[in-house]
């Protein structure tokens, strides 16, 4: 058994891990009444010292439908923190009352401060810009259901590859796997960092293009994953007028597209796909929300059964 | 205080030049009240120009420190005048409180009791990173 006790980042999971989750996933989409009793009296701690109500609702979900109960908050003013409790404390505090934690907080690390200091399993549900690693496993599994694997895949990702954080994560997951192409899809301002090509890319010896077109290498990609281009990420405003509407996928950009190809998004999403398109089978931007929801299930599970606290 | 005759204490030797006192700072020596020499510029066989440190105080060193400035250098412990132990520094895996993270959005930027740590990503590059944010040390 492996000893998987908190989960921070992506990286911290093993390949092995990874397929274990993903197939407990699977099963639970397939037999989702085997679950739904795992965790009686079992209680979630959602600490969300920022707000975002999609993945605290995710989190939520998750733990009602293996019949466990949840309690938390959903930003800082209504925490302690906002008597000036640290993150140590809090963490500490609530081992007391809860058998897992999920926290989300705007500053880098907080969660690993909070594993180190509870008693109790802690999973990272986001911090700042740094990690979100249960967003990356909702990727994976979407990837594994849709392609039934992560080998030889052509992925494109499109838009802000420069701060996207899931863009960076999920290209450092698949960079595990055999075959893997990636094809870089943003204007100038926001290409991937250079530390993302170098100590990722270049060091699994990844195959990777950049280019500023959406349509160049449309007809080969099996994934494509498009992200915001957010106006505060530019110098002026006339550069983000000139640029949006480049990286805004259109029924007619997916013309020359695989009848197969998977398009997916981390959501929310603003304009950059077309609402036609989300009745298109290629869409997969709402099944990967549903597939989010089982991952963290198959990631409680996981970790209480790895601290013991079910069986 | 005769800087090549030390009873009981500690020689760096080996710093490359310009490194002794940046070194002498992280190491807190200037705190010291026992004699301490800084030598600059030693004319070395093997580097060129060197940098020593000579205390000459029965006290303990830190190793990480010392290992982070100038990693390959030796010390070389005195006791009783005899030299009786001669240590290699490697560059250390992990930096605990020698250096802060820099990073504002951080949880050590608003979390004054933690300790700054710092785990060694790539020794050819000499790269540390925050345990915390992952920031490169500067
Ligand atoms: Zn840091």
């Amino acid at each position: 058994m492996s000893e998987l006790r908190h989960l921070i980042d992506v990286s911290d999971l093993t390949v092995n891990e990874i397929e274990e989750l993903i197939a407990t996933a699977n099963d639970i989409i397939a037999n989702p009444g085997k679950y739904a009793e795992k965790c009686h009296g079992k209680k979630l701690a959602t600490l969300f010292f920022e707000p975002s109500t999609r993945t605290r609702l995710s989190f939520e979900a998750a733990m009602y439908e293996l019949g466990g109960n949840v309690l938390g908050f959903s930003e800082a003013q209504s925490s302690s923190a906002a008597k000036g409790e640290s993150v140590a404390d809090t963490a500490k505090v609530v081992s007391c009352y809860a058998d897992i934690i999920a926290m989300r907080h705007p500053k880098e690390g907080a969660p690993l401060v909070a594993a180190q200091n509870s008693t109790v399993p802690v999973i990272n549900a986001g911090d700042g810009g740094h990690f979100h690693p249960t967003q990356t496993l909702a990727d994976l599994l979407t990837i594994a259901r849709e392609k039934g694997g992560f080998e030889n895949l052509t992925v494109g990702f499109c838009g802000d590859l420069k701060f996207g954080r899931t863009v960076h994560s999920l290209i450092s997951a698949l960079s595990r796997y055999k075959g893997l192409r990636v094809i870089l899809i943003s204007p100038e301002e926001l290409k991937l960092p250079s530390y993302v090509k170098n100590d990722i890319l270049k060091k699994a010896g990844v195959e990777y293009i950049q280019t500023t077109d959406l349509e160049e290498y449309m007809p080969e990609l099996d994934i494509l994953y498009m992200t915001r281009v957010q106006k505060e990420r530019f110098f002026n405003e006339e550069d983000y007028l000139r640029l949006k509407d480049s990286y805004i996928l259109t029924p007619d950009r997916l013309v020359n597209a695989k009848a197969d190809l998977s398009v997916m998004h981390p959501l929310p999403r603003v304009n950059e796909i077309s609402v036609e398109i989300d009745k298109d089978p290629r869409a997969c931007y709402f099944k990967q929300v549903l597939n989010g929801k089982y991952i963290r299930m198959a990631l409680i599970l996981k970790l209480l059964q790895s601290a013991g606290t079910i069986g | 205080m005769n800087i090549d005759s030390i009873k009981n204490g500690t020689v760096i030797d080996h710093i490359p030049a310009g490194r002794g006192m940046k070194l002498y700072e992280l190491l807190g020596l200037d705190k010291l009240d026992c004699p301490v020499a800084i030598i600059k510029n030693a004319v070395s066989s093997q580097m060129g120009r060197k940098d020593i440190i000579k205390i000459d105080a029965d006290i303990p060193v830190s190793f990480d420190i010392i290992g982070y400035i100038a990693p390959n250098v030796t010390v070389n412990i005195i006791k009783g005048g005899k030299l009786i132990e001669k240590k290699s520094i490697e560059l250390p895996e992990t930096l605990i409180d020698v250096i802060k993270c820099k990073n504002p959005r951080c949880i050590t930027s608003t979390e004054q009791e933690l300790k700054h740590i710092f785990r060694l990503d790539d020794p050819e590059k000499r790269v540390y990173r925050c345990a915390y944010c992952d920031t490169k040390a500067e």
